[in-house]
């Protein structure tokens, strides 16, 4: 378990306020947050390399909030890897156990375990430089665990890395994440990483934590106007709501919507684009909300194709390649929008 | 279309080509007086100089006691080079500028500080001499004069080689369980090993070169300089430039196989964190 009770620090131009979390034993924790939110300097507090100004941090019972960072227990991975460029693979996984003053036939059999846990077998005598990124974060991952830390901190560890690097290297840490259970503290800047690795997290902004919840509800339900931005809440309409039995009616600009929120008054309302079927037909459907509306921009962005319908309001639409030829829709176009009212999140 | 000389002149950037040549001139300069210096030696004055025991004690004299400075400075330079390069404080500017500080100072005010303080009635001379250790006409009067001449150079190029030492990767040392101390002769001295080195090597042939602090302390015993320019002053200009030459020609054979060595040892160049060094390869 860890946990941050009020944690404060000022350092050059970051700052991050009254920061509290618990994060209990083998859980993965994100934060997510856009840059210069503080997230580096909470998790480098966490590490033991800034000291707070107020608050305390708790590792396993232990009050660690003076202790200095080899005392804690903590395995840190960078998002420039941070490699020792003097040594070798093999001595910069076997680093901390040098450290510990292991003997060389424990340190040579941990570092074989660790090397094929991680898939770096074959690298283990190579010149750290002649890596490519996604070899390098693996070392870097491999050096931090070997030590059963009691947490591990990641700071943005896939940022350097290109797209299909990333996507495997994400899987692997998730894999080893579930082997491990290692507590993990892992902070980023994009919700793909979030949404994927996390079982909670916290979004910061200007260093305060404003939300924490699982996935589902930070991407579902969030709480104000910059997570929703932040997250990817395309939809995002200022309506006034008013309750009618066990419905919400909310009125935007004249278009209405209903939702199974319960606000009353000026609302924002939020809808996942993913979360809106597009219809060239009325269709019979459960779903409270259906619009009419005209297809005012149709932009293809690869795998998903993004469809703005102007319904009185804009409201955006991802729909697959395939069902964008099946309905064969044109620029002006009319279309029906069927919206489910548990997916018209209010705050 | 060929590829004419006219059009292979044009890639060459003139901005470049003139500053080139005006580089020219610079290393014309430095470099001229050195080889004319050579190219007008009297080898029969030379083969004389080659005989004399005086000329020899004195550049024994010289080597010696600018690696025993050089030493001292490393021990006292270097841990005050890694403060600096890693922590903020108050006054750290001032003590920078004190550290430049020997740079500015003209060598025989130099030399009368430096007499002020360890001569026979000095603030550290006086109480030293009560245990034999004299500083005028002996060699630790030597060895002070070229430690306070050339510790910038050593401390200056330490300081730029710890900063350039990424504080993550002893961040990450650290974490994975070192102690400060561990973490500083395994992680950060390593990688600052060749700056070290050059700036020893730096400051050893600063420490030879120095005159006009050393005579103000000690004109015995003679070390090289001072064996050169009494040749000068006593028999001209033929006899001193002879010695001249040998002292060169030693302190160059050793500049030359210490490079060498650093080049070819295992030292790894100082890992920069700001990376990728852009080519230029035109021109």
């Amino acid at each position: 378990m860890i946990s941050l009770r009020l944690v404060s620090k000022q350092w050059e131009e970051f700052e991050i306020r009254n920061v509290s979390l618990d994060i209990p034993d083998g859980e993965f924790f994100v934060i997510l947050g856009p840059t210069g939110a503080g997230k580096t300097l909470l998790l480098e507090i966490v590490g033991g390399f800034h000291y707070p100004s107020s608050g305390n941090i708790i590792i396993k019972g232990k009050d660690v909030t003076n202790a200095p960072p080899q005392k804690r227990g903590a395995g840190f991975v960078y998002q420039d890897y941070c490699l020792f460029p003097h040594m070798d693979v093999f001595q910069n996984i076997a680093y901390g156990l040098k450290a510990r003053k292991q003997g060389f036939s424990v340190i040579k059999d941990k570092v074989n375990t660790t090397a094929e846990l991680i898939g770096l077998k074959e690298l283990l005598h190579r010149d750290v430089e002649t890596l490519s990124g996604g070899e390098k974060q693996r070392v870097a991952i491999a050096r931090a665990i070997i030590i059963d830390p009691d947490i591990l901190l990641f700071d943005e560890p896939l940022g350097a890395l290109d797209a299909r690097t990333r996507d495997t290297l994400l899987s692997e840490i998730k894999k080893l994440h579930n082997e491990t259970k290692i507590t993990t503290l892992y902070v980023t800047h994009n919700q793909t990483e979030a949404f994927m690795l996390a079982d909670r997290i916290a979004v910061m902004q200007k260093g305060e934590i404003v939300q924490v919840g699982t996935p589902e509800e930070i991407f579902r339900n969030p709480k104000s106007e910059f997570v929703a931005k932040f997250v990817g809440v395309e939809n995002l309409y200022h309506g006034v709501a008013k309750i009618s039995g066990d419905i919400c009616e909310i009125d935007v600009n004249g278009v209405n919507f209903y939702s199974s929120n319960k606000h009353e008054g000026n609302v924002s309302a939020s809808i996942r684009p993913e979360d809106i079927i597009i219809s060239p037909e009325k269709f019979k459907s459960s779903a409270r909300n259906v619009l009419e509306g005209k297809i005012k921009e149709i932009r293809d962005q690869g795998t998903l194709i993004r469809v703005c319908v102007d319904c009185g309001i804009n409201v955006v639409s991802y729909i697959t390649r395939q069902s964008f030829m099946d309905m064969q829709l044109n620029i002006g176009a009319k279309v029906y929008l069927v919206i489910k009212a548990q997916n018209v999140n209010l705050f | 279309m060929p590829n004419t000389s006219r059009f292979k002149l044009a890639r060459y950037d003139p901005l470049i080509l003139f500053f080139s040549i005006m580089g020219a001139f610079a290393i014309v300069f430095i470099f001229l007086p050195i080889v004319i210096m050579y190219i007008t030696l009297d080898t029969n004055a030379f083969s004389k100089t080659l005989g004399n025991k005086e000329v020899w004690d004195g550049i024994f004299l010289s080597v010696s006691t600018a690696a025993v400075a050089t030493v001292i400075a490393i021990i006292f330079g270097v841990p005050l080079a890694y403060v600096i390069a890693r922590k903020e404080f108050p006054g750290k500017s001032v003590i920078q500028g004190i550290i430049d500080l020997p740079i500015v100072v003209p060598h025989t005010v130099a030399g009368i500080a430096l007499l002020t303080v360890f001569g026979r009635h000095g603030i550290i001379g006086a109480p030293l001499y009560e245990f034999n250790v004299r500083f005028v006409d002996a060699v630790p009067g030597i060895i002070v004069a070229m430690l306070f001449v050339s510790a910038p150079l050593l401390i200056n190029s330490a300081r730029e080689g710890f900063e350039a030492v990424n504080p993550k990767l002893e961040n990450v040392a650290l974490s994975l369980g070192a102690s400060r101390r561990r973490m500083f002769f395994t992680i950060s001295l390593p990688l600052c090993l060749r700056p070290i080195i050059t700036g020893a090597v730096m400051s050893w042939a600063r420490a030879i070169s120095e005159f006009g602090a050393i005579i103000i302390l000690v004109w015995f015993p003679k070390i090289a300089t001072v064996v050169i320019y009494e040749a000068f002053l006593h028999e001209g200009i033929y006899s001193s430039k002879s010695i001249a030459v040998l002292l060169l020609t030693v302190c160059l054979v050793i500049f030359i196989s210490l490079r060498m060595i650093i080049k070819h040892t295992n030292v790894k160049k100082t890992h920069r964190y700001h990376t990728p060094g852009n080519n230029r390869d035109n021109l």
